[in-house]
């Protein structure tokens, strides 16, 4: 249960980042979720609906997108998606994978007024 | 009005957590986070790491709990300075809690420093503190599908210890299945498979560890950031 950190870090930056755009209200928010991260969807919105109350960011839609892992081997010189979390190239076997996707925990973009 | 904002939410927690890793740099002092579920032998795997290795090295540590102050006094009695942090909730320790206790501290008469997480197989795993490296704990007690379904410790780990190899006859665990997937997730993982409780497998435990102390303190007299 650490989506209430999760939401808190969360909400820091979008209130420094409205104050940058001068923004009154926080409309929506979209995240990236890496499959990798362990973030359970439902309770980061329920702690974000609950610390985000009598504030300008109240009301906000949380929309989170759940980006799955991909590998790239630098032997084969090409990208892979990684299934059932095995991190080994599937056409040479290489295991000095690189992990390009499905590990994040980011912001993308807000709507705000 | 939409608005490109691309930050990690982890970020100010990255921040504080580099900081405290170029703090330890400076001190040549090899830090360690170690993971596991609640009762799969963090305490005592720490104990007898320290029984090996403190007549060669001086050794921190850093316990965090939701509750209580019983782990460090059990680190204390071994003569070695500890610090509780009571997370009062919190299933993870951050950069920040890490931060708090320097002051208790003095870096510079320690060569390796242990952070004892809170035991949680899900949480620790995202948040840095400012480590070498991350060690968890899986014994062998909990069942052996637990790399697939907590994939992120594994794959964020430098070191897998299989505690409790002792009770492998009494429970339906197969260590091949945690070796095979595991290392799927991981294929550098490093694995030990120990007990706490006979000894069995903690001399290459502990002789792979202070390996990795002296490389950091040599790498430094090289001069290289290691």
């Amino acid at each position: 249960m650490h989506e209430m950190s999760i939401a808190q870090s969360l909400i820091t930056i979008l209130q420094e980042e409205m104050a940058k755009h001068r923004a009154t209200a926080l409309r929506s928010v979209r995240l990236s979720i890496g499959e990798m991260s362990a973030i359970v969807p439902e309770s980061l919105s329920f702690c974000f609906e609950i610390i985000v109350q009598g504030t300008p960011l109240e009301g906000a839609k949380l929309l989170m997108d759940r980006i799955p892992l991909k590998g790239y081997c630098p032997d084969c010189e090409r990208p892979f998606d990684i299934k059932d979390f095995i991190f080994v190239c599937p056409t040479c076997g290489s295991t000095t994978i690189e992990t390009i996707a499905g590990q994040e925990l980011s912001i993308v973009e807000m709507e705000v007024e | 009005m939409k608005v490109s904002v691309v930050r990690n939410i982890l970020e100010a927690n990255e921040r504080i957590a580099e900081q405290n890793k170029a703090l330890f740099q400076e001190h040549h002092l090899l830090v360690i986070n170690l993971m596991s579920s609640p009762g799969a032998g963090k305490t005592s795997l720490l104990e007898k790491t320290i029984d090996a290795l403190k007549k060669d090295l001086r050794i921190g540590v850093i316990e965090g709990d939701i509750q209580s102050t019983s782990d460090a006094e059990r680190i204390a009695r071994k003569g070695v300075p500890a610090v509780q942090i009571n997370t009062g909730g919190a299933c993870h320790l951050d950069g920040n809690m890490i931060r708090e206790t320097f002051p208790e501290f003095d870096f510079s008469q320690l060569d390796l420093l242990v952070v004892e997480n809170v035991g949680n197989l899900v949480c620790p795993a995202e948040f840095k503190v400012g480590e070498d490296f991350k060690v968890m704990i899986l014994s062998v007690a909990e069942g052996d599908d637990k790399p697939v379904k907590y994939p992120l410790m594994f794959h964020e780990s430098k070191v897998l210890l299989i505690n409790k190899i002792d009770l492998l006859p009494y429970v339906d665990c197969r260590v091949d299945r945690i070796l095979k997937d595991s290392l799927n997730i991981n294929p550098g993982l490093v694995v030990f498979q120990v007990s706490c409780k006979t000894g069995e497998g903690l001399e290459e435990w502990t002789r792979w560890l202070r390996e990795r102390v002296k490389e950091k303190s040599r790498a430094f007299k090289n001069g290289s950031q290691g």
